[in-house]
């Protein structure tokens, strides 16, 4: 039986070694070593070192399978999946059996080494913070001029690359007024997305479809959902909104208050809006009160009327900000118009 | 030819004379440090399959017909970022694996990141001295939520897009400067073409270099501090005990860089991941249903929906209801996890250098706050699916997404209280989470019985021996011994195992 493990000294003796062998100090310097490679702890950790061999040797040829197979997968531009089970199969072969290699065909340990505490000494602190503040004020002494105009030349810098640079990023919020108002204008026809004017006899009673301004097809902030309640007469949703649903048409706003999805789903026997990102519920026939779910307010109605031949145009651009709420938005209903 | 090549750089950078400590260097063996190499080979695998796809995705909102294979999209207008992710994934060779393991690995890391945190915390190996390095692996937590989210937003598909228009409002939402952050950030209001160039830029470049940066950091500190390690098989304050660098330590954690990365290749292959051509372009009008977004996003999504429709008006100024779910949430949120070693510290009077970890049950008071924290942020993660859960189990919207409101103030209450009770019965349990030796149940000459535990089963024990240091072993003798038999590596492995 080789030596026992004769560690009792290693711990203690640790802060002399890390010591010494920065100093390049070889192994050979620890003269009558305490420890020899016969040591229990140098011992493989297997059992049975042959069936991890053979185990490991499996794997690595399944590796070298795999990865031959994956080369010719991808010179015949197989699909994607077989390309991907090869090389998956590959390196996760190559993984497992350089992992069992290390835990069971390798010295079992346990190994040590000792732990310098990261607290430092009174004394060190005290070197250090002298060496610094006593070379610091030789270099700054009788300096006081040179020191402030660094500072000022940093400051100046500093307010540079937060002002103009970033200013230059993008617009003012309220110069382009997209927060405020949409493309809807007197008199904007109520338009589909494919450039179509809306007829008042175009949508069918249930029937719902996206509108823009002619100028602005797809826009983010004037979509507008479109939906006819009835065939005839005026919707009324709130009092002073006497002529803004003409012949069963209602106008809403398809941006959600709440974080400003697209209210995409209508339920026609509810009559509800259902945006589909977080579940506000919005009912139409009471002006767009949101009857469930996160949305705070309801989406703003737009205006219609008919004209003489039968277009259904906006009587204006909404009363109020659309979508989500921000910071200069005034109040319950509107900012600056 | 390798002596004398070793000869000649060892006599210009002095190897021989710091390496050898490097060699020496010992990693505490258990299983749960291996969460954290996780999340570094999923870094690696993110890089690498990410450098791939650079080389063909295009970085543009230009409007382009798509001319590609997939035919239901054919004749479409869609941009270029889109046309360009759709035909890397059917029209370069390897392109679909590539997309979809760097998708895989971002979920991964940002996984293997989250479980790591919990490991870090309920053993306690945050205390000093590793506060800072808690701070610095909460930001890199931040910084990948942030890359992934820019990540996916990419391809500007019909599902990114709506989780674009999303951030822009809740950007709006923060007092005096949302609007300006929004619009600075966007180049102007939203979609605006400014932003898949900027976000590419910020994905591939700006965030990575941060994230290797403060990675190298966050390992020289774990070189510096050397690693935590759990109580047992010699471990002391002032040692470390476990694995040398080399040859094991780097055989097994090298082998498991190949694990992780042959398991991400396989869920590539075989698991679909945000199959884009199914859910088409983004336009501002359109919209899916089931709109989710990646699984870390989940919890500020789950918070969107459980959040009441409050809205805070002010003379001339609002504070929108997404800000409280969106931003004060997060803040809060990381504010409290950079903050908690010195909370715990301030409430324990603990200030003393630990490198020791704690087993959970051994703090239940910590163990139990943790868990209910986690509880309530799993609530909101499981609330992200209202709308999916309310189809599936066929109950209304109201009464999900009402179980949830309940639910995320519930949970916690009852997970503290249990969390609590389990530890301090495992404590008190002799023996729990050790292995069973069985019970002999003996009659007495008298009649009574009483029971003896068995004797230890001779394979399950195996001998405690006490940790080596390295530098205590003589291996120059042991080489020169070996002579004749040439040098086969460093250690003399017994072979008196047959």
């Amino acid at each position: 039986m080789p030596e026992a493990p004769g560690t009792d000294g290693a711990g203690t003796d640790g802060a002399g070694t890390e010591g010494a062998g920065t100093e390049g100090a070889g192994r050979s310097g620890h003269a009558g070593a305490s420890v020899s490679t016969g040591a229990p702890q140098f011992q493989v950790a297997a059992k049975n070192p042959r069936r991890v061999e053979g185990a490991v040797a499996v794997a690595f040829l399944a590796s070298l399978l795999a990865f031959a197979a994956f080369g010719a997968a991808f010179w015949v531009a197989a699909s994607s999946w077989v390309l991907g089970v090869t090389l998956g199969v590959a390196l996760s072969a190559f993984g497992f059996g350089l992992v069992a290699w290390g835990k069971y065909l390798m010295p079992q340990g346990p190994f040590e080494e000792p732990r310098p505490q990261m607290a430092t000494t009174p004394a060190e602190k005290q070197e250090f913070v002298a060496d610094f503040a006593t070379r610091g004020k030789i270099a700054v002494e009788r300096r006081g001029v040179l020191v402030k105009l660094m500072g000022a030349a940093g400051a100046v810098l500093g307010v540079v690359l937060a002002f103009p640079l970033i200013r230059s990023l993008g617009p003012r919020p309220n110069q382009e007024q997209s927060l405020y108002h949409t493309k809807w204008r007197k008199g904007a026809k109520l338009t589909s997305i494919e450039g179509r004017a809306v007829r008042v006899d175009d949508i069918e009673v249930g029937g719902i479809i996206t509108v823009f301004p002619p100028d602005d097809l797809g826009g983010a902030f004037s979509q507008t959902v479109l939906i006819r309640v009835q065939q005839t007469g005026d919707i009324v949703t709130e009092p002073g909104r006497e002529t803004w649903g003409p012949h069963g048409y209602l106008a809403y706003s398809k941006v959600c208050t709440h974080a400003g999805c697209p209210v995409g789903l209508y339920e026609e026997l509810t009559q509800q809006l259902l945006c589909p990102c977080h579940q506000s519920l919005f009912d139409i026939g009471t002006g767009a009160m949101p009857v469930f779910g996160p949305a705070p307010r309801p989406l703003p109605q737009l205006p219609l009327y008919v004209d003489s031949k039968g277009y259904l145009r906006a009587q204006a651009d909404y009363d109020e900000p659309i979508g989500p709420g921000f910071w200069y938005r005034g109040g319950s209903n509107g900012g600056p118009q | 030819m390798i002596d004398s090549l070793f000869s000649w750089i060892d006599d210009r950078v002095a190897l021989s004379r710091s390496g050898r400590h490097l060699l020496d260097k010992i990693f505490p063996d258990h299983w749960s440090f291996m969460i954290g190499e996780i999340a570094l080979y999923s870094f690696i695998v993110l890089m690498l399959t990410g450098v791939f796809l650079t080389l063909y995705f295009v970085p543009s909102s230009t409007p382009v017909i798509y001319h590609g294979v997939y035919a239901p999209l054919r004749g479409q207008t869609v941009s270029a970022a889109f046309d360009s992710t759709v035909n890397l994934s059917f029209q370069v060779r390897g392109g679909l694996l590539m997309r979809q393991m760097h998708h895989w690995a971002a979920n991964i890391f940002v996984g293997a990141i989250v479980v790591h945190m919990l490991r870090v915390f309920f053993t306690g190996a945050f205390r000093r001295p590793r506060e800072a390095n808690w701070m610095l692996g909460t930001t890199l937590l931040i910084l990948a939520i942030f890359n992934g989210f820019l990540g996916y937003s990419l391809p500007d598909d019909l599902i990114s897009g709506t989780g674009i228009r999303i951030a822009f409002s809740i950007m709006e939402s923060v007092p005096f400067v949302g609007t300006y952050l929004a619009y600075f950030l966007f180049g102007g209001s939203f979609p605006g073409t400014a932003i898949i160039p900027r976000f590419f830029i910020l994905h591939v470049l700006v965030l990575p270099l941060l994230i290797i940066g403060l990675l190298a950091g966050h390992l020289g500190m774990l070189v510096k501090h050397k690693h935590a390690q759990f109580p047992g098989k010699g471990a002391r304050d002032d040692n470390v005990v476990g694995s040398p660098l080399w040859p094991t330590y780097a055989a097994k954690a090298g082998g498991f860089f190949f694990l992780t990365t042959g398991v991400t290749a396989l869920l590539g292959a075989i698991v679909q991941i945000n199959p884009i051509w199914q859910y088409g372009q983004y336009y501002a009008y359109k919209v899916s249903y089931a709109v989710q977004p990646d699984w870390y996003m989940g919890w500020l999504d789950g918070a969107l929906r459980v959040m009441p429709s409050w809205e805070l008006n002010l003379p001339g100024h609002m504070i929108p209801t997404v800000f409280f779910p969106a931003v004060l949430l997060p803040g809060l949120t990381f504010n409290l996890i950079y903050a908690w070693p010195f909370i715990e510290a301030k409430l324990t009077g603990d200030t003393a250098e630990h490198h020791l970890l704690e087993r959970p049950r051994d703090k239940p008071l910590r163990t139990a706050i943790g868990a209910a924290v986690f509880a309530f942020y799993f609530v909101l993660f499981g609330a992200s699916a209202t709308d999916v859960l309310a189809n599936y189990l066929s109950l209304s919207l109201n009464v999900v997404l009402w179980a949830f409101r309940v639910l995320c103030i519930v949970v916690p209450i009852v997970v503290f209280p249990v969390t609590y009770k389990i530890c301090l019965e495992l404590r008190a349990t002799p023996g729990a989470g050790q292995r069973k030796r069985h019970n002999l149940v003996v009659r007495t000459a008298d009649g009574g019985y009483t029971t003896i535990a068995a004797e230890e089963y001779p394979g399950y024990v195996k001998a405690e021996l006490e940790p080596v240091a390295l530098d205590e072993v003589d291996l120059v003798s042991a080489m020169a011994a070996e002579g004749d038999q040439g040098t086969e590596g460093v250690y003399q492995i017994p072979r008196d195992y047959r």
